[in-house]
C-alpha cells in the first residue's frame, strides 16, 4: 500500500483526512483508489473529460509524475505520492 | 554557476561603494563571517530588490532585507492596513489602521535602518506597467495573493531575465522556491495553467495562521541574501514545502519545462498579455443583473419582525458559525447540504446565508437543482447584517 498525502485545500473532500494508505500498481491505480474511496476529490483532481488537472500536480516522492511515466508511473508499497494544487496566498497587489 | 552571475554581475558594474563607521558597527556580525564579510556587505549594500506586496509575506521580507541592509528596497502595494491584517502582517501596527500600507511599511524599515533606499510603487502592477517597475532591480520578491499577478510577474521576470523568490501560503502550509534564472524553471513550468477563478479559496476565505507567512517570508528573504552574496546552495529548480501542523519541511524536484511557452524551448509568449484574461477574471466588475431570488439583510430582518413563516438557513462551517450567527438561523454547512436536504421542505420559503454571500449562492442553486422553487440568496451574508441590521454581530 502506497501513502498518498493529502493537501489542506483538498481535505474537506477527503473526510479531513491528511493522509491514506491506498493499494495500486502505478499512480494512476492509487489515484483511481482515491477518488473511488473519496469521490468528492474526483471533480478536484480531474477535468470533465477525465484528465488531471493542470493545476494539480501528483509527485511520486519528490519527481512530478509529468516527467516520468505519468499516470502509469510504476508504485510499491515504500513510495510516498503527494498531490500538491496551485495556492496564491500572500497580498493582493 | 550562472545564477550567481545573474544579480550580482549588475552590482559589479556599479561605481565604488563603502561603508561608513556607523555602517560597519550596524553590520558587524555580517562583516566577522567569512561568507559575507565586507564584500559581501557591500554586495547586499548594491543590491536593489522589489517586494511585491507589502502584506503577509511582505511584512517579514521587508523588515529583515531593510535590516541586513540590502541597499534598496522597492515597494509594491496600493492597500491600507485594516485591523484583520495585524494577526500576521507585523510591519504595520494597530495605530497604523487607516493607513496606506507602504507609509507604515517604510516607517518601520526606516526605524530599523535609515541607511536604506526605498522606493514607493502605490498602484497595482499590472501587465501596462510591469516592465518599468521591474526594470531598475535586480531580484523580485512575490508575495501576491492572487493568480493573475503571479503569472504577470513570472512572465515579466522571465522577459526581463531576472531571478523571482516565489513564496505561497493557505491555512497551515506554503511553498517557496526561486523562479526564472538563467537555468531555472519558472512559474508556468510548475503550473502550467491556473485553477478556475473560485475553485482554490484565498487566505480571506480560507484563513491563514498568522506565523506562516513570517515562516515562509523569511525563506524568500534568505534565498533573496544568499542570490545577492552569491553563496549556498539556492532555491532553484527545488520547490520547498512547509506544513506547520506536521512542523515538517519537504522538498519536491521542479524542472525547466522544455514545452513552457514562456521559458521552453520554442518560446510563444514574449510580451505580457492580458492575465485576468488567461485566468479567467473578468476585468471590469460584472454588472449587477437583477436577478429574483435575492433578499436583503434588512428584508430578512423585517421578514423575521412580521413573523413570515420562512426557514433561514446558514450554509457556513461550525467555527465560523461559533464567532457570529443571527438568531433563527438553522445550520447546514455546505458541504453538508447534499446530505442533508430531507431536513429542508422543498414547499417552505428559504433564505440561504453565509459569510458574504458566495458560498450561499451555490446553496440556492443547489436546492432550485432539487425542485425547491422558493429559495432566496441573503446579499453580502452576515457581514452585511452586521453592516445594516444588527451591529452587535460580530464581522470576522
Amino acid at each position: 500500500m502506497a501513502r498518498i498525502l493529502i493537501p489542506t485545500a483538498l481535505r474537506q473532500f477527503a473526510e479531513k483526512h491528511d493522509n491514506v494508505e491506498l493499494p495500486g500498481a502505478t499512480v494512476g491505480d492509487v489515484l483511481h483508489a482515491l477518488t473511488t474511496r473519496f469521490p468528492d476529490l474526483k471533480k478536484n483532481l480531474y477535468s470533465d473529460e477525465g484528465k488531471l488537472r493542470s493545476f494539480v500536480n501528483v509527485y511520486l516522492n519528490d519527481e512530478d509524475i509529468r516527467y516520468i511515466n505519468k499516470e502509469s508511473s510504476p508504485v510499491t508499497d515504500s513510495d510516498v505520492l503527494s498531490i500538491v494544487p496551485s495556492i496564491a496566498g500572500g497580498k493582493h497587489a | 554557476m550562472s545564477f550567481r552571475s545573474c544579480p550580482v554581475s549588475l552590482a559589479e558594474n556599479m561605481p565604488e561603494v563603502s561603508l561608513s563607521k556607523e555602517e560597519i558597527l550596524r553590520y558587524s556580525r555580517h562583516l566577522i563571517m567569512p561568507e559575507v564579510g565586507m564584500e559581501g556587505q557591500l554586495k547586499l549594500k548594491q543590491a536593489k530588490v522589489l517586494l511585491v506586496g507589502a502584506g503577509g509575506l511582505g511584512a517579514p521580507l521587508g523588515l529583515y532585507l531593510a535590516a541586513a541592509g540590502v541597499g534598496r528596497i522597492g515597494m509594491v502595494d496600493f492597500d491600507v492596513v485594516d485591523f484583520t491584517n495585524l494577526q500576521r502582517q507585523v510591519i504595520h501596527g494597530t495605530k497604523d489602521v487607516g493607513r496606506p500600507k507602504l507609509d507604515s511599511a517604510f516607517d518601520s524599515m526606516r526605524d530599523i535602518n535609515p541607511f536604506v533606499r526605498l522606493d514607493r510603487f502605490e498602484v497595482p502592477i499590472t501587465s501596462e506597467n510591469a516592465f518599468s517597475i521591474l526594470q531598475d532591480y535586480d531580484i523580485v520578491v512575490d508575495g501576491t495573493d492572487n493568480f493573475p499577478t503571479r503569472y504577470l510577474i513570472n512572465d515579466a521576470c522571465v522577459i526581463l531575465k531576472k531571478p523571482n523568490v516565489y513564496g505561497s501560503i493557505f491555512r497551515f502550509e506554503g511553498q517557496a522556491t526561486v523562479f526564472a534564472t538563467e537555468q531555472g524553471p519558472c512559474y508556468r513550468c510548475l503550473y502550467p495553467e491556473p485553477p478556475p477563478p473560485g475553485l482554490v479559496p484565498s487566505c480571506a476565505e480560507g484563513g491563514v495562521l498568522g506565523i506562516l507567512p513570517g515562516i515562509i517570508g523569511l525563506v524568500q528573504a534568505t534565498e533573496t541574501v544568499k542570490l545577492i552574496l552569491g553563496i549556498g546552495e539556492p532555491l532553484i529548480g527545488r520547490l520547498m514545502l512547509y506544513d506547520a501542523l506536521a512542523m515538517r519541511f519537504r522538498e519536491l524536484k521542479l524542472r525547466r519545462n522544455p514545452e513552457c511557452p514562456v521559458c521552453g524551448d520554442h518560446r510563444t509568449i514574449t510580451g505580457l498579455i492580458d492575465y485576468n484574461q488567461f485566468c479567467g477574471v473578468p476585468n471590469h466588475p460584472v454588472e449587477e443583473k437583477p436577478v429574483t431570488g435575492e433578499i436583503e439583510p434588512t428584508e430578512v430582518k423585517a421578514k423575521q419582525d412580521r413573523g413570515d413563516k420562512f426557514t433561514l438557513v446558514d450554509v457556513r462551517e461550525v467555527h465560523e458559525y461559533q464567532i457570529a450567527k443571527i438568531p433563527g438561523a438553522v445550520l447546514i454547512p455546505l458541504g453538508e447540504l447534499p446530505k442533508r436536504l430531507n431536513e429542508l421542505n422543498p414547499d417552505d420559503e428559504i433564505v440561504m446565508h453565509c459569510k458574504m454571500g458566495g458560498r450561499s449562492a451555490k446553496a440556492v442553486e443547489l436546492l432550485r437543482q432539487h425542485d425547491f422553487t422558493k429559495v432566496r440568496n441573503m446579499i453580502g451574508g452576515i457581514t452585511k447584517w452586521s453592516d445594516t441590521v444588527d451591529p452587535g454581530v460580530p464581522k470576522y
